[in-house]
């Protein structure tokens, strides 16, 4: 057997066995406005997937969170250079960065509703989760770079940019890869967790809201399962977009 | 002329060098020898601009300082090649010539490989050619050949002897023979300062 089939293999397994303890502990429940089966939910999901209006929910949903994701993550960035670069600046931020990864994100979405409109609230508390781990790793990232390679363009004049496209960049990459697979679960969870607190119009938050509502518990699992295989989708599909501008950035690959 | 006059460096209340005059003509070599903490790599960090002196005045003339220092200090992500282009332009049209430097230094099969897949005495010749590359006035060389076998050293001192052309040369060594090969008057450290 190939590793890569082994792998496979042992995925499968673990994924069997979870569903047989979701299977037994429903049935043990017996009760499916408490535990529904997985049959029905995975079923429930497909008559979802068959609508319009699921993927329109899912891709506002997706666009909400990833708006935040790709702000913070250019804000994050851009902070991290002029914190790593003015100390002054980053004994300002610091403590800030440090409230905002303190504070829980119920808090940040009863206290934004009072000043920001719902529809664009998730937006806001995605890119509140994710600046902090952005800008946390890029400062680290910066602050680690090889003084012997920045001595080294000094002494032989290095044109700024090319310091920057050369050393900083290749040095900072891994942190910033890091940060984006750390970001985008924080930010996935977080924007739904807003949605639900502040039920948008179309929205995944809101249909959670709604199903829970209404007692309607196949509903609540379907979506939360959609929740999940979306994070999973989009954190694979989002690292690949990362590693492709690795592999453009000079030895960005060789740095992986 | 690099005029040294009365350089003092000291860490930490310790003091490395200690009133140190020295001059070196447009084009001189000279090989600064002695015991290993006596100061000597931080007196090539004081004319490479890199170490601030306590006291004293460094006049540097030149337009373009090429350090070796005693590390490689390679970019472990670029190649063999794009780290000595990396000094040039930078841009694809000079990559032929920094080849063509790897090439001097017995390196021509290495140009497309990382510094990881290099020996210590490769990446070394990777340094010599870069800065033998960047074409500058005033070479501080900080034990440049110390990672080699007798043979190679004596062949890679022989093209660092004929690449130097007119430029200055400043050499941190151990060795007579090294010192000699690159034709330099020899200074010897003594009470923090060299003689």
């Amino acid at each position: 057997m190939t590793p890569k089939a082994r792998k496979i293999g042992s995925v499968l397994l673990t994924l069997l066995f979870w569903l047989g303890v979701w299977l037994w502990l429903a049935r043990a429940v017996g009760q499916e406005l408490l535990v529904p089966e997985p049959g029905a939910v995975f079923r429930r999901l497909l008559e979802l997937a068959g609508t319009a209006e699921f993927w329109q929910i899912t891709f506002t949903s997706i666009g909400r969170v990833l708006l935040g994701i790709v702000a913070a993550g250019t804000l994050g960035v851009l902070l991290a250079v002029l914190t790593t670069s003015s100390r002054l600046l980053d004994t300002l931020l610091s403590p800030l960065m440090t409230v905002v990864k303190s504070t829980p994100v119920a808090s940040f979405v009863i206290l934004a509703l009072i000043w920001i409109e719902r529809d664009i609230l998730p937006v806001f508390i995605a890119a509140l989760m994710v600046l902090p781990v952005v800008w946390a790793n890029v400062s680290a990232g910066i602050r680690e770079t090889d003084k012997q390679l920045l001595e080294l363009a000094r002494v032989y004049k290095m044109p700024r940019a090319r310091v920057l496209r050369r050393i900083y960049v290749p040095s900072v990459l891994p942190h910033f890869r890091a940060a984006c697979r750390t970001a985008l679960g924080f930010g996935w969870k977080a924007g739904i967790a807003a949605e639900v607190l502040t039920v948008p119009r179309s929205s995944i938050g809101r249909m959670i809201f709604e199903s829970k509502l209404y007692l309607q518990t196949t509903d609540l699992f379907a979506w939360t399962l959609a929740v999940i295989l979306l994070s999973v989708l989009i954190e694979k599909i989002l690292m690949r977009l990362v590693a492709r501008i690795g592999a453009q950035t000079p030895g960005g690959v060789r740095n992986a | 002329m690099l005029e040294v006059q009365g350089l003092t460096v000291a860490f930490g209340g310790h003091t490395v060098l200690r009133g140190v005059d020295f001059t070196l003509p447009r084009g001189a070599r000279a090989a600064l020898m002695g015991p290993s903490g006596s100061g000597k790599t931080t007196f090539l960090r004081v004319l490479a601009g890199l170490q601030k002196p306590d006291s004293g005045t460094v006049r540097v003339p030149a337009q373009k300082i090429a350090c070796v220092f005693q590390e490689p200090r390679l970019l472990p992500w670029l190649t063999a090649a794009q780290n000595v282009n990396v000094v040039l332009s930078d841009c694809e049209e000079t990559l032929p010539q920094a080849a063509a430097w790897l090439e001097r230094f017995g390196l021509g099969g290495a140009a497309a490989q990382y510094p990881a897949e290099l020996s210590g005495g490769m990446q070394q010749r990777v340094a010599l050619a870069r800065a033998m590359a960047y074409g500058a006035d005033l070479l501080l060389l900080d034990e440049p050949f110390k990672a080699m076998d007798d043979a190679l050293r004596r062949s890679v001192m022989q093209t660092v002897a004929d690449a130097a052309g007119d430029a200055a040369v400043l050499l941190v060594t151990h060795s007579a023979e090294e010192a000699e090969a690159l034709g330099c008057t020899v200074y010897q450290y003594e009470n923090g300062t060299f003689l």
